[in-house]
């Protein structure tokens, strides 16, 4: 370990907070706690404005935080200018410097640590070796295609062993085929050199793939933290549910109650779903199911196809249910997303099942 | 015309459109090439005779006209230097958003907006042997007789780095705001201080910007006329070049002979651009990842 900060065991985020303007403005990120292993890999997941990326400036000390303090080990970090705390950052722009070649932008931050310049050349070349770059060490940074001053920028980041990697949605600027390539690199990256890894993305299925943990983030705030499996089928809220890919949330009512269970009503049809809160008979909930777990079927839920999207093996199907009246009010019609291999057409009258199991229900 | 050749035209950039640049180009033949050319033609017909290089033998072999050259230098050179280097630190303060930049960057501008003549009187009032220095330097006995600051070398200097410095300042700051701020927190998270990062990455983008600013303030500076003459030595210290082409225009009417000095005084200005330029070649001049 040549870096000038040693390596941790743990590092603590302890109520970090950052706000933009007065105290009476709603934080762009509020009370963060999180405790991060040596050798895992987190992803900050949230829409844009969730106060991911502050997370991450703030733990490269791009940005004072307004409160809350950053520990390594026992060591306190967040007082500490970006230069002295030791993190590698992969900006989402890549950031390279366009007056250096690819070689000099990787041995930067090399020779800042004043290396003798046997250590600086050899470490350079083993870091473009790595990302397979040997053909263009002499090339600018605007001679690159996007996917090279990607791998570049990874490069100039690890190549110091920087105790923790912060990426700011690196891959966000690539091509969707370059980006599922790339995901595997810094994943392969990511083990081989036994890096501790927080990934910023606004795309979950990249979170998913990629992280050891999950922390998903709303309105500056943290939603819910926990392994891709827990976050995929158990979201805690029903935001989250909506971030993972349930895309049908419904507006419904609870109209029994039995240990977990709660029975709502779908288009005239009564169904079972797993509470996610408490809920009581005659509340307001939101139910909400993934498109896949809702099942063309000979019968059950009636309905009629509206509009049919080709996806190659699969068709993703909107179903508009009958609404039905509740105390003598028509309500609105309600619309539900389906995928299925089945050939349908707009105007078919269909049934729909739910998969058992597979409808959460959320306090609203 | 049939329309396979108005495309072929169009391919390489030849319709229509090309007639918008009429009017300048009638613009700059009748204001700047045909009277450069007129003066240089001039030039080679001198008033007394004595063959096509007179003038310019006259004036290089006249000490106390070729001399004028290197008093022009000697102002010009420092002032635009001086200029360009103190618009870098206040440009980097005064890049990216903050409350009062507006207003702050107005009063930085404002100079350019005076003239040359109310800055001279400016300059008389407070810096001449009974300005307002002098007097509060007096009455507290730092100095016991005025120190000269007009009048000569100084005043004339002060005055092109007040109307001088606005442009550099302008000049440097949109340079500076084409800067990707983000190379630079790149550049601190690779562990680069600031004096570092400064030197390792704002300069080397900032360098040909500051190529440019140096030069357009050095010809600026280098056609200094009212202030030599108002806030300077014109019989001395401050006998500039443009001074010398004045007086043989207007005291002695030899047009001829002004001519030439025109022409030398041009020829010495292409020659600074040039260097500067050559160097300017040198550096990186791509894209600077900014939005500038």
């Amino acid at each position: 370990m040549t870096s000038s900060t040693s390596n941790f065991e743990q590092l603590r985020l302890d109520g970090v907070t950052r706000r933009f303007g007065p105290p009476d403005t709603p934080a762009a990120l509020s009370e963060l706690d999180l405790t991060i292993e040596r050798g895992e890999f987190i992803a900050l997941l949230g829409p844009s404005g969730c106060g991911k990326s502050t997370a991450l400036n703030c733990l490269a000390g791009l940005l004072p935080l307004t409160a809350g303090s950053i520990w390594q080990d026992d060591r306190r970090v967040d007082t500490l200018p970006p230069e002295k705390r030791g993190f590698g950052m992969v900006f989402q722009n890549y950031a390279l410097f366009p007056h250096l070649t690819v070689r000099d932008n990787i041995a930067f931050g090399l020779r800042m640590r004043n290396l003798p310049k046997s250590d600086v050349q050899r470490r350079t070349t083993e870091a473009i070796e790595m990302v397979q770059l040997t053909e263009h060490t002499s090339k600018l940074p605007g001679q690159l295609s996007g996917g090279q001053q990607q791998r570049v920028a990874i490069a100039r980041a690890t190549v110091l062993e920087p105790s923790l990697v912060l990426m700011d949605e690196p891959l966000s600027n690539l091509d969707a085929k370059l980006r599922l390539e790339m995901r595997t690199e810094i994943r392969r990256l990511h083990q081989s050199l036994g890096l501790t890894t927080v990934y910023v993305t606004h795309d979950q299925e990249e979170a998913l793939s990629m992280a050891d943990r999950l922390v998903v983030m709303r309105q500056g705030k943290v939603q819910q933290i926990g392994t891709p499996e827990e976050v995929h089928t158990k979201p805690s809220t029903w935001h989250v549910a909506d971030f993972m890919g349930y895309r049908n949330l419904l507006p419904l009512k609870a109209s029994q109650l039995n240990g977990d269970q709660v029975t709502v009503d779908l288009g005239g049809t009564a169904i079972r779903g797993a509470a996610q809160g408490p809920v009581a008979p005659g509340d307001d909930v939101i139910a909400a199911v993934r498109p896949e777990d809702v099942k063309l079927a000979d019968q059950g839920v009636k309905g009629l196809v509206e509009v049919v999207e080709y996806q190659g093996r699969e068709r993703a199907v909107e179903v508009v249910l009958d609404g039905g009246v509740q105390d003598g009010v028509a309500q609105d019609p309600v619309r539900l997303h389906v995928r299925t291999e089945r050939r349908v057409e707009a105007g078919e009258q269909v049934a729909l099942t739910v998969t058992p199991g597979r409808l959460l229900v959320y306090p609203s | 015309m049939s329309a396979t050749w108005q495309h072929r035209l169009a391919e390489r950039g030849v319709d229509r459109r090309l007639w918008l640049l009429l009017p300048a180009t009638i613009f700059v033949l009748l204001l700047f090439v045909y009277p450069f050319l007129y003066g240089l033609s001039l030039s080679f017909q001198p008033t007394q005779g004595g063959g096509v290089l007179a003038n310019y033998d006259k004036f290089f072999g006249d000490a106390y006209q070729r001399d004028t050259i290197a008093t022009t230098l000697k102002i010009a050179l420092p002032a635009a230097l001086l200029n360009v280097l103190a618009a870098v630190p206040i440009a980097f303060r005064l890049r990216g958003r903050f409350r009062g930049k507006r207003l702050l960057t107005t009063i930085l501008v404002v100079p350019i907006t005076l003239g040359t003549v109310l800055t001279a009187q400016g300059l008389l009032n407070y810096l001449g042997p009974t300005g307002w220095l002098n007097r509060v330097l007096l009455s507290l006995h730092i100095v016991d007789n005025p120190i000269r600051l007009t009048n000569n070398y100084w005043g004339v200097f002060f005055s092109l780095v007040i109307t001088g410095f606005p442009f550099a300042f302008l000049l440097v700051l949109s340079y500076l705001s084409g800067i990707d701020p983000t190379l630079e927190r790149a550049a601190a998270t690779l562990g680069a201080s600031r004096a570092q990062r400064f030197r390792r990455i704002t300069l080397p983008l900032l360098a040909p910007g500051l190529a440019t600013t140096f030069l357009l303030t050095f010809v600026l500076a280098f056609s200094v006329f009212p202030s030599a003459v108002l806030v300077g030595n014109p019989a001395g210290s401050t006998r500039v070049i443009s001074l010398a082409a004045y007086q043989a225009a207007y005291e002695q009417y030899d047009y001829s002979y002004a001519s030439a000095i025109a022409m030398v005084m041009g020829a010495v200005e292409l020659v600074v651009v040039a260097i500067v330029l050559v160097w300017r070649s040198r550096l990186y001049t791509g894209s600077t990842g900014g939005k500038g």
